[in-house]
């Protein structure tokens, strides 16, 4: 039996039936064509899928989709507000952040969350906070420097 | 300053070296599929989906080897939602791809744990599982081996009775687990040895390592009843995979149209074929299209690891630190087919050097292990790793700078290499000397730090291309290429095409398209998609001038030999000169219609003089005495580029590169129990490095024209994964007084090591 499940996905209000072992991730993915997050590993290990629940950073592959009734969900998809980038959209771009780019859309969502959290973050609190973002292509280095720079756009 | 007449040059000839004021290359302009990367609207392999497509499974093997003696699908077959289930009886014999037939699905026997046995295609994920558990397979089980020195002995359970030893004359009567020899080098290497005042002779071990691609291999596939069939998927190379797939499924080449969707890495991984076949067998089977998607556990026990190799490595020198000769002998295990690169291996060891009396002996042996596939400059890290740290050694034995060490015997210009042909231009000379001017080579130790220092070679390659560019009715350019997009090379593209016309970067766009629209185009290896595609770039460009000078002397009526092409316009020149206002591109595209209509370019070739590569690493470490971690302090990547295109990508793919090896020489590690299983088939004990690992990676742009293309453009992609493994095995060396002979440098191995050095005392 589908379980009803009422949510709010980027600010808008979504409804979604899901059996009950499908993950927030499978739920964003297969019903709602929300194919931003990705499956890297689906154990929570790598970041590809990250995504925030009431603002908290997490992975969409550890969380039950009937999990999520009430909660307030945020993706890569509602990262930028219309056509305008978010700052660290911009940064990973200016810094060539990004090689074959499957990894990004769980950077920008994670460094998101910890400028939120974190203004102005040392690199060593950064490369702490995104040790749950695998990268396999950069070496993480134009990531950092990307975070660092969005950081200081932020703060004025 | 570029210009040219109207005669469409020829491409024969004009691949040389031609230096010149670059407007666009050079610069770092934003990528064109940037914003789609940042947004998640970028579509990758798994993104795609079909209406009314099902969802194909894969049941695999539990056994590292075993008979596979009955296969009974029916009971999947009858439960509700199941449209269809292949097995080996689906696929017919195939000479041409046997090797790669009987990895996607099983024949007479499995060779590894995770060896596909059957497939089932169904409505939902949860019933195609359900279907995988009804399938009833009797195996009968064999011994097995994993271990590459275990795999050569005389006694080690054989995978293939028909597996004779190529390169042994006279080959082999028994069969055997070693599927070649190689051998390379010149000289007299005995005759070496006895003039060496020291030499040093030591074994080393390497452990198998994954490409590591954070996107797991996927596709979909629909297959119309008269056979056409469409598949979309993450791939290196989707012209071989149109190939082999159309082969192995019975289709005509034509009838399969297969676009190369965004991929999530790849690193030589994806320049396989898995589930392809498979997934248009069930497609064709069920008449509805079918999605597969590997699971990370898949991944890793399914798909190419790199090879783990077993070496021995003597080199002598004199000294005053002339080495006299250099011997190797690397055996490499590449899972239960042909094909671990020991060739390579042996080719690259000594590549770095100006020697006498080299020889090199590869051997290449097959596993209960996955089929390996390539992982960037394939076969060349692990040899160099026993080398370069043999070479460390030597120069500290006799006192030396271990960069001095290496100048003193370096490769240059119109030396023979150790592998055979005469190296022409190369600049490995200069990424020595900039590793000895860096600052980061100065600044001083503290207790349990040490520096290491490693060089490292990779050919390059260049391979069947073409390419094509449209001019479109308002001026910009449309480019088509055939060679997936893995680090930024549509900018790379764009930035050449650009350069070429003399338009702006962001008038010009960069499709890779798919198998039905250009011819083919070899994959995206070797590191040859910026020096091979954008080389047809260049020429289709150039023949495109040609045309524009063609279409301007029209409407000019005047000669087209009156008309050359300067920063993007075509000039009257000549007799002519002044007569006329310059023309732009955007003019003559606008007029095209009255001239003789669309105007394009293409360009197809098989590219050849692919520059070779070299590099040198700088790796400062600090060994923790209590736990045997090495902590990367600074990393310093020092790469001749030919020339940088785009300097930020190339910089991008020697930062990959090196963080890779970081991961190869520190951690990472296929590891197996006796029961021949994959015991770390996941991220969390599979560890790449993560963030939290590393410092900024440095890094040095050298730039020694590559005389075989018409910028001077090396290839960059691969050589960065060569020297780190030998680059940090030096340093731990010097901040920790050990030689580690096996990789991964994981904690516990130094720390045995620690141990083990203090008993001695």
């Amino acid at each position: 039996m589908g379980i009803h499940v009422s949510t709010k996905i980027n600010g808008d209000d979504v409804e979604f039936v899901c059996d009950a072992e499908e993950t927030l991730l499978d739920v964003l993915r297969d019903r709602l064509n929300l194919t931003g997050a990705k499956e890297g590993c689906a154990t929570g290990d790598c970041g590809a899928c990250s995504v925030t629940i009431d603002g908290r950073l997490t992975c969409s592959c550890l969380t039950l989709g009937a999990e999520v009734e009430g909660r307030e969900i945020g993706t890569v998809e509602g990262v930028a507000k219309g056509n305008e980038l978010h700052p660290i959209q911009q940064k990973i771009l200016d810094n060539a952040a990004l090689q074959c780019g499957v990894c990004t859309p769980g950077i920008v969502v994670a460094a998101k969350a910890l400028l939120e959290k974190k203004p102005d973050p040392s690199e060593e609190e950064i490369r702490y906070w995104m040790a749950g973002n695998l990268c396999r292509c950069t070496g993480y280095d134009k990531i950092i420097r990307a975070i660092q720079d969005a950081a200081a756009e932020m703060r004025g | 300053m570029a210009s040219s007449t109207g005669e469409a040059p020829e491409s024969k000839g004009t691949h040389q070296y031609q230096p010149r004021d670059f407007k666009v290359v050079g610069t770092t302009p934003l990528r064109p599929d940037g914003v789609d990367k940042v947004t998640g609207r970028a579509r990758f392999g798994a993104d795609m989906n079909l209406p009314g497509q099902l969802v194909g499974k894969v049941l695999r093997s539990p056994h590292p080897h075993a008979k596979l003696v009955s296969i009974d699908t029916s009971e999947a077959e009858a439960l509700p939602g199941v449209k269809a289930v292949v097995t080996r009886d689906d696929f017919a014999e195939n000479e041409a791809h046997h090797d790669i037939l009987c990895n996607i699905m099983a024949r007479d026997k499995v060779l590894y744990e995770g060896h596909a046995v059957a497939a089932v295609a169904a409505t939902s994920r949860a019933i195609a599982l359900k279907a995988l558990k009804k399938i009833k397979v009797v195996y009968d089980i064999l011994p097995h081996v994993t271990d590459v020195d275990e795999a050569m002995k005389a006694d080690a359970p054989i995978l293939h009775d028909d597996m004779f030893t190529h390169g042994v004359d006279p080959m082999p009567t028994t069969a055997s687990n070693i599927a070649g020899r190689c051998e390379f080098g010149h000289g007299d290497v005995d005759a070496g040895f006895e003039q060496a005042d020291i030499i040093i002779e030591r074994n080393f071990k390497t452990a198998a390592t994954h490409q590591g691609y954070i996107e797991p291999h996927a596709c979909v596939a629909t297959v119309t009843s008269d056979d056409y069939g469409e598949l979309w998927g993450c791939t290196q190379g989707h012209f071989v995979l149109r190939n082999v797939s159309a082969s192995l499924v019975g289709m005509d080449v034509s009838k399969l149209r297969v676009t190369a969707s965004e991929i999530g890495g790849g690193f030589g991984g994806k320049t396989t074929v898995f589930l392809e076949p498979v997934c248009l067998m069930l497609a064709k089977k069920s008449g509805k299209p079918v999605k597969m998607a590997m699971t990370r556990d898949e991944v890793f026990k399914a798909s190419g690891p790199t090879a783990s190799s077993s070496m021995d490595v003597k080199i002598g020198c004199t000294k005053d630190g002339r080495i006299t000769a250099g011997f190797a002998e690397v055996r490499y295990q590449g899972g239960a087919f042909r094909g671990a690169p020991a060739d390579f291996g042996a080719m690259c060891a000594f590549a770095c050097y100006a020697l006498e009396n080299v020889k090199a002996i590869g051997w290449e042996v097959v596993t209960n292990r996955p089929k390996g596939a390539a992982y960037r400059a394939p076969g060349a890290p692990m040899s160099v790793y026993a080398v370069e740290s043999v070479v460390d050694e030597l120069a500290k034995a006799i006192d030396m700078d271990p960069i001095d060490f290496r100048l003193k015997n370096a490769a240059r210009n119109g030396d023979k290499s150790s592998y055979g042909p005469k190296f022409e231009s190369l600049g490995l000379v200069e990424t020595l000397e900039a590793a000895k001017n860096h600052p980061n080579y100065q600044i001083p130790l503290g207790p349990n730090q040490g520096r290491g220092v490693a060089s490292g070679f990779w050919f390059n390659f260049g391979g069947e291309t073409c390419s094509t560019l449209n001019v479109n009715q308002d001026g910009t350019v449309a480019i088509s290429v055939g060679t997936p997009d893995i680090g930024g090379s549509r900018a790379s593209m764009c930035q050449m095409a650009a350069e070429e016309l003399g338009i702006p970067y962001d008038q010009v766009r960069a499709i890779v398209t798919d198998t039905s629209s250009l011819g083919f185009n070899d994959t995206t290896e070797g590191s040859r998609v910026t020096f091979s595609s954008g080389m047809a770039v260049i020429f289709a460009a150039r023949e495109i001038i040609g045309k524009l000078c063609e279409r301007a002397a029209m409407m000019w009526d005047i000669p087209v030999e009156a008309v050359k092409w300067e920063e993007g316009k075509a000039i009257p020149a000549g007799a002519n000169a002044g007569d006329f206002e310059p023309l732009t591109l955007a003019e003559i595209a606008d007029a095209a219609g009255g001239t003789g209509g669309p105007i394009a370019g293409h360009h197809e070739y098989n590219a050849d003089g692919a520059g070779v590569s070299f590099g040198t690493h700088l790796v400062d470490t600090e060994v923790d005495p209590e736990t045997g971690f090495v902590k990367i302090l600074r990393y310093t990547v020092i790469q001749d580029a030919g020339k940088a295109i785009h300097p930020s990508y190339v910089e991008g793919q020697f930062q990959g590169g090196a963080v890779q090896g970081i991961g190869w020489a520190l951690n990472e590690e296929y590891i197996y129990g006796d029961d021949g299983k994959l015991q770390n088939a996941g991220f969390l004990d599979y560890r790449l490095p993560v963030a939290s690992d590393l410092p900024m990676i440095d890094t040095v742009i050298v730039e020694v024209p590559n005389p075989g293309h018409p910028y001077g453009v090396r290839g960059v992609g691969e050589t960065g994964i060569v020297p780190p493994l030998a680059a940090i095995a030096n340093s731990v060396s010097d901040a920790a007084n050990l030689r580690m002979t096996e990789l991964p440098m994981s904690p516990p191995r130094i720390l045995k090591a620690i141990h083990q050095a203090e008993a001695a005392e």
